[in-house]
């Protein structure tokens, strides 16, 4: 990115969001999942299928929905029929991914009204867990002989972030107490524990020693979208338009063990790569609230410090001192996020995105956080530890 | 802001690459990819990059964790289109267009040779409650479908399927990348494989990689002299419903083509298009691809094909490279497959037997069970 066109011909806007119910085990189809998040955020638009140009659609690995071409099957239900239909993919991070795609979809002037919409259906893939899907994302010949388990790597990664910031597991529990608390204010949560306590989070299972399993997301079915359109379209569909004022990506290398496990340098520049293009060059005072990926407790932390909402190692500290509660300085997972909400991959993405937009919007109802909301950032991670995908939005 | 293939790079086109995993594959034809570019440098030069792959062909759940390395994309903008590499192209074209990028990477990658079970893989892309059930042996049979409502409602005999499968092994034979490319093979003593289909009428799969370099017009010139503008680039998904499709006609390539006609401001495309590299993975395909395209009225390309028009050297030719008949099927790849010989024609790098190479239209099909084209429009 050359840097030398910020001032785009189009500016581009969300006008409308939905998301259907996370759970476990919905009877719903993909596609039936799919329709009804697409549907909602349609109707709060005010707008109809006929009125889109372009779908986006994203959606995780292939086998959690267990169908090859998944974006084909998936066009039906996305609304993407005799359209313009699309499936983009970085894995857990598409979610935040999807509506990066769709701005270029406007911003290229080629579509003026595109819905983009993730869904995920985890919970049917693999008998016992749906961890058996994840056996197949290591290298062929070096790793998968191996036969890791995903949650190995991320304790790795959660132990060494613990050793190199000297954080103890009582600390990296309040995220995941703060976030199943303020899951108890969202309609789609799949987990509300408006009592969970550290002690208990300390006291649940160990899966992979430091991960417990209170410190994991659960595993979820669930669809989301967002309807984006251009700055003339947006202003006749409604009086507030929610901007699209960044997007950032990067896909660190392969080889996840010659990363520095503490740090996630490939969310530090995806969110150069959007601060940059939204202007801001202090989030700490500019991002009014902030959606981090937390599919385990450790990564809102992580993310944080990648996302310079906070100096490195300083997250924790941040946390404990109640700054990233809803009524906090710097509120962060305000919706519950993915330990309280759920986590169907992409769709838990765009989940976030959702909620920056209702946030902006003053509609979060119970979630709303006490200041005011100009700037917000929705932040997602995924493949092998490698992606991270960036979306500032604001008025 | 007009966008450019700045340059192309290949490797493979063998029924088996043995000696080269996919991962080399992709990094051979990007370098050559780079190469043709002026020696561009993917850690300086490049702003995002672009892969078009699926899980399932790839046997690896997440396959986009693979990208970025062989690309040299590590560490900067790298994202999966899960569809033909052709659908790459049409996103790093709107990418540029947006003005946030000046050049993008566009790769696909495809190695069937490694999979053993090709038709259980073809079969879990069709809908898990309607079709599934079926348990078609021979996923090839929704194509004979497609073939026989086609043939019956336009009046398509067998003789055209053999006309289509004549002109695609002559022209292969000129083309250095088309393993199957046999002149003189006879279709008509080649075993049926579901009626009306023969097995001349399908094409093989084949092992290959393609890396396509796009530019803006702003930078176009640090890369190349010969810049292959692209000045459409659409695309289309009828329904992945396919009781409720149109068996007889691939409305999603019409579709498609007119809405890169529109963006190339192209009225008449019969007239106005010099040559193209279209989807003919089966014969039949090829003739409805080019009505579809509006390179002839619907139900005429046979007789067109017959008067020799979409010959090499004919008023209009189609798939001069001998297209997948020849070259194979490299999976999502198989887009950037006729982009490529496109451009390698327009550039006169590939000496073909056409009068007019100033625009060309390239157009590619995912196969069976889908029903989505891609559609792009190429100006020298």
């Amino acid at each position: 990115m050359t840097g030398r066109n910020l001032n785009f011909k189009h500016r581009v806007a969300v006008v409308g969001a939905g998301l259907t119910l996370f759970r476990s085990r919905m009877l719903e189809t993909p596609q039936e999942l799919a329709w009804l998040a697409a549907k909602q955020a349609l109707d709060e638009a005010g707008l109809t299928l006929k009125d889109i140009d372009c779908v986006v659609i994203g959606s995780a690995p292939d086998a959690f929905d267990g169908v090859h071409m998944k974006g084909e099957y998936l066009a039906d239900g996305a609304g993407g029929v005799k359209k313009p239909t699309v499936r983009v993919f970085v894995g857990g991070a598409t979610g935040v991914f999807v509506p990066i795609a769709a701005w270029w979809h406007v911003a290229s002037g080629l579509c003026k009204k595109v819905l983009a919409v993730a869904e995920e259906k985890m919970s049917h893939a693999a008998k016992p867990h749906t961890q058996y899907v994840f056996r197949y994302i290591w290298d062929p010949i070096v790793e998968k002989p191996l036969n890791p388990n995903l949650i190995w790597i991320f304790a790795m990664e959660m132990h060494r972030y613990m050793h190199k910031c000297g954080v103890k597991k009582e600390d990296i529990a309040l995220v995941s107490v703060k976030n199943k608390r303020n899951a108890c204010g969202h309609p789609s949560a799949q987990l509300c524990m408006p009592n969970v306590t550290v002690d208990d989070v300390l006291k649940s299972e160990v899966l992979v020693w430091p991960v417990q399993l209170l410190d994991i997301s659960p595993t979820s079915d669930g669809a989301a979208a967002v309807v984006l359109a251009s700055e003339e379209e947006a202003r006749r569909i409604t009086d507030t338009p929610v901007w699209v004022k960044g997007i950032g990506w990067t896909l660190d290398t392969t080889h996840w063990t010659n990363r520095d496990l503490a740090y996630p340098e490939y969310v530090r520049r995806a969110a150069e790569m959007a601060y940059r293009m939204a202007g801001i060059d202090n989030p700490r005072k500019q991002i009014d609230v902030a959606e981090p990926y937390d599919p385990f407790d450790y990564k809102e932390l992580h993310h944080m410090e990648g996302l310079g909402l906070a100096k490195k190692c300083e997250a924790p500290v941040l946390t404990r001192e109640g700054v990233t509660q809803r009524d906090g300085d710097l509120p962060i997972n305000p919706s519950g996020g993915l330990l309280g909400v759920g986590n169907p991959i992409a769709a838990a993405g765009l989940m976030k995105v959702a909620e920056i937009f209702w946030q902006i919007r003053g509609e979060a109802g119970a979630r709303q956080v006490k200041k005011p909301v100009y700037t917000g950032l929705a932040q997602a991670w995924g493949d092998l530890m490698q992606a991270g995908t960036v979306i500032v939005m604001g008025i | 802001m007009r966008v450019a293939v700045a340059g192309v790079g290949w490797f493979g086109f063998q029924p088996e690459v043995v000696d080269y995993s996919f991962r080399e594959m992709m990094f051979k034809a990007a370098q050559r990819a780079y190469q043709d570019a002026g020696g561009l440098d993917p850690r300086r030069d490049v702003d995002a990059f672009v892969s078009c792959q699926e899980d399932f062909w790839e046997g690896i759940s997440i396959a986009d964790e693979f990208a970025p390395d062989p690309i040299g994309g590590a560490m900067k903008p790298v994202y999966t289109v899960t569809g033909d590499g052709l659908q790459c192209v049409g996103q790093a074209y709107m990418m540029i267009r947006s003005g946030l990028f000046d050049v993008v990477v566009v790769e696909s990658h495809g190695k069937p040779s490694d999979i053993t079970t090709m038709n259980d893989v073809m079969f879990m892309a069709t809908d898990p409650i309607s079709v599934r059930p079926l348990m078609l042996e021979n996923v090839h049979a929704l194509a004979a479908l497609e073939a026989r409502a086609y043939m019956t409602k336009y009046g398509v005999g067998e003789e055209h399927l053999e006309a289509v499968v004549e002109k695609a092994h002559r022209a292969g034979s000129k083309n250095p990348r088309a393993p199957f490319a046999s002149p003189g093979r006879s279709r008509a003593g080649s075993p049926v494989v579901v009626d009306p289909l023969r097995e001349a009428d399908i094409a093989k799969f084949v092992d290959a990689a393609v890396v396509v370099v796009l530019a803006s017009e702003r930078v176009i010139r640090d890369f190349t002299d010969t810049p292959v503008w692209i000045d459409g680039a659409w695309w289309s998904t009828e329904t992945s419903t396919l009781e409720l499709h149109d068996w007889s006609f691939p409305i999603h390539t019409r579709l498609a083509a007119d809405g890169a006609y529109e963006q190339a401001k192209i009225a008449d495309p019969a007239k106005e298009v010099g040559f193209a590299e279209v989807d003919n993975r089966y014969s039949f395909k090829e003739l409805q691809h080019i009505e579809a395209l509006r390179l002839a009225p619907k139900g005429a390309a046979k007789d067109l094909l017959a008067d020799g028009a979409f010959c090499p050297g004919g008023r209009l030719p189609v798939n001069l490279s001998g297209g997948a008949l020849a070259e194979g099927v490299p999976l999502e790849v198989h887009g950037l497959a006729r982009l490529s010989y496109a451009v390698a024609v327009m550039r006169g790098d590939i000496k073909a037997e056409v009068d007019r190479r100033e625009v060309a239209v390239v157009q590619s099909w995912r196969g069976v069970p889908t029903t989505t084209s891609v559609v792009a429009v190429l100006r020298l």
